[in-house]
């Protein structure tokens, strides 16, 4: 009984503290690990742990994980440090929008891709009904947008476009029951 | 506009300043290169439909031809990023290095921080701090919307500003993006003048000065510390680098611009300034069709 978890600390909200590097370094109780959340990302949208290797992640709130790429001693008492990715300590996992928006481009898996249309009430927060073969659950939602103008033809002057992978996420969406629901939370919501 | 007749004998053309003074400004927004290239940036714009120009001294610094910047899906993408022009120089002549240390001293809401987290890619430190706990929440919002994750927010009384929280003692570079009198800002609100006195000019180069000390104090010797304003007061600008050169080991540094600007002044008011502010950059609206501001790059000499 000497090791279970009544001695683990409590998580104290109101700081930010790094997440240990696996469950077993874990000093307070329910923090998950680093190990934990590339399995996460790897697991759930084949997202390659290596993506995160200039990044620390930390817990500040109750399950509220932030993804940080600057220096910082642990714990620290501060107002953010770089931008919260994901929501524990609930049974579904829950990523955020902006971290879609920022490392979604990496995920090969439980990614949803949208025509314009789709997209455009995906982003004004409607839920639409839409087939999926895929799990159910959180899935990153992309779309074809501003194809780019290749280097090559940049330099050649005769600005034909190249379709270099278009694919960008929009947000976090929920799939349940035959049904897409936005998660892009309101102050990040637009009408388009 | 009848303050900035205090301003006619510093000012090239001064009628023609006047009357860009009273035109409305347009609406500019600056590329976020964490998010995406110019290019990619630039073919959203236009699937979106939206006009630009890209201004000649910075590419990444596109006029857009509309009213609404915010209902493109560059914007909704975090791809661009609505920020006057005049306000995206100072990250520019800051110059910030990927892997350095950072210090925003006056943040909020965090276009100039992010712009240095871009020009950083993504790497090392960027604090971004403003005393302001209303104004954190919108620099919190815009750094996670645009993806920055170098950046750490303080809320704190810049003039004493600790760095204790973190596990560096002193700043590569610092910007000081100073809280102002705002009469540069008269084309984007027509009532900044409005509530205008020298008294409060006198009582904000007060904390200008706490603050710009304060920066060059947590910089290392030979780094970076960059003053602007947008305003146009000398009092507020020369005079608040003056009182530094006086009180702290610094000097002021020539850089290049690629907008039209005069010189920094030498005399206003009976008050003689050092010749090397005539370094320092005063951009007037009638120069570049913009806002107005001022900017001034130091050296930490010891």
């Amino acid at each position: 009984m000497s090791d279970g978890p009544d001695e683990l600390e409590k998580n104290d909200g109101q700081r930010f503290d790094r997440l240990p590097e696996t469950p077993a370094d874990r000093t307070v109780e329910g923090r998950v690990s680093r190990e934990e959340v590339l399995e996460y990302f790897a697991d759930r949208f084949a997202i390659p742990p290596e993506t995160f290797d200039g990044h620390t992640f930390w817990e500040k709130g109750a399950g509220k994980i932030w993804i940080y790429g600057g220096e910082a001693p642990t714990p620290v008492e501060i107002e953010a440090m770089g931008m919260t990715c994901l929501r524990t300590r609930q049974e579904h996992w829950k990523p955020t929008t902006d971290f879609a928006q920022r490392f979604g481009r990496h995920a090969e898996a439980c990614v949803i891709e949208l025509d314009r249309e789709r997209a455009r009430r995906f982003a004004a927060g409607e839920d639409q009904e839409l087939e999926w073969d895929g799990d159910w659950g959180y899935l990153i939602a992309a779309h074809e947008v501003g194809v780019e103008v290749g280097a090559e033809d940049e330099r050649s002057g005769d600005g034909e476009p190249v379709d270099r992978d278009a694919l960008e996420p929009l947000g976090i969406g929920l799939y349940v029951h035959g049904e897409l629901r936005s998660m892009v939370p309101k102050g990040r919501q637009r009408d388009l | 506009m009848e303050p900035l007749e205090r301003y006619r004998p510093i000012v090239d053309d001064f009628e023609a300043f006047l009357a860009a003074c009273r035109r409305p400004l347009g609406t500019a927004v600056r590329v976020n290169t964490i998010k995406t290239s110019v290019e990619r940036a630039t073919a959203t714009l236009e699937e979106d439909g939206v006009e630009f120009d890209q201004a000649d001294w910075n590419p990444r610094v596109l006029r857009l031809e509309t009213d609404s910047p915010g209902a493109t899906w560059a914007s909704f993408h975090g791809f661009t990023h609505g920020q006057e022009e005049v306000s995206a120089v100072p990250p520019v002549v800051l110059d910030p290095q990927p892997g350095e240390r950072v210090w925003d001293a006056c943040a909020a809401p965090g276009g100039k921080a992010t712009q240095i987290a871009a020009l950083m890619d993504d790497e090392g430190t960027v604090v971004a701090n403003d005393s302001n706990l209303g104004r954190i929440s919108a620099l919190r919002f815009n750094a996670e919307r645009l993806g920055a994750t170098n950046l750490a927010v303080t809320n704190a009384d810049a003039r004493n500003y600790s760095l204790s929280p973190f596990s560096f003692d002193e700043f590569d570079r610092a910007l000081v993006d100073a809280p102002c009198s705002c009469e540069g800002t008269i084309r984007k609100n027509p009532d900044a003048l409005e509530n205008w006195s020298e008294d409060h000019i006198a009582s904000v180069s007060g904390i200008q000065k706490g603050i710009l000390r304060r920066a060059v104090q947590a910089t290392t010797a030979g780094g970076t510390v960059v003053y602007s304003t947008c305003t146009f007061a000398p009092e507020e600008n020369e005079a608040v680098v003056q009182h530094v050169l006086e009180e702290e080991d610094c000097r002021v540094l020539e850089f290049d611009l690629g907008l039209e600007h005069a010189p920094g002044l030498t005399e206003w008011d009976g008050q003689e300034f050092d010749e090397s502010l005539e370094r320092a950059a005063r951009i007037y609206p009638h120069h570049n069709d913009t806002g107005g501001f001022f900017v001034a790059k130091l050296e930490v000499t010891a």
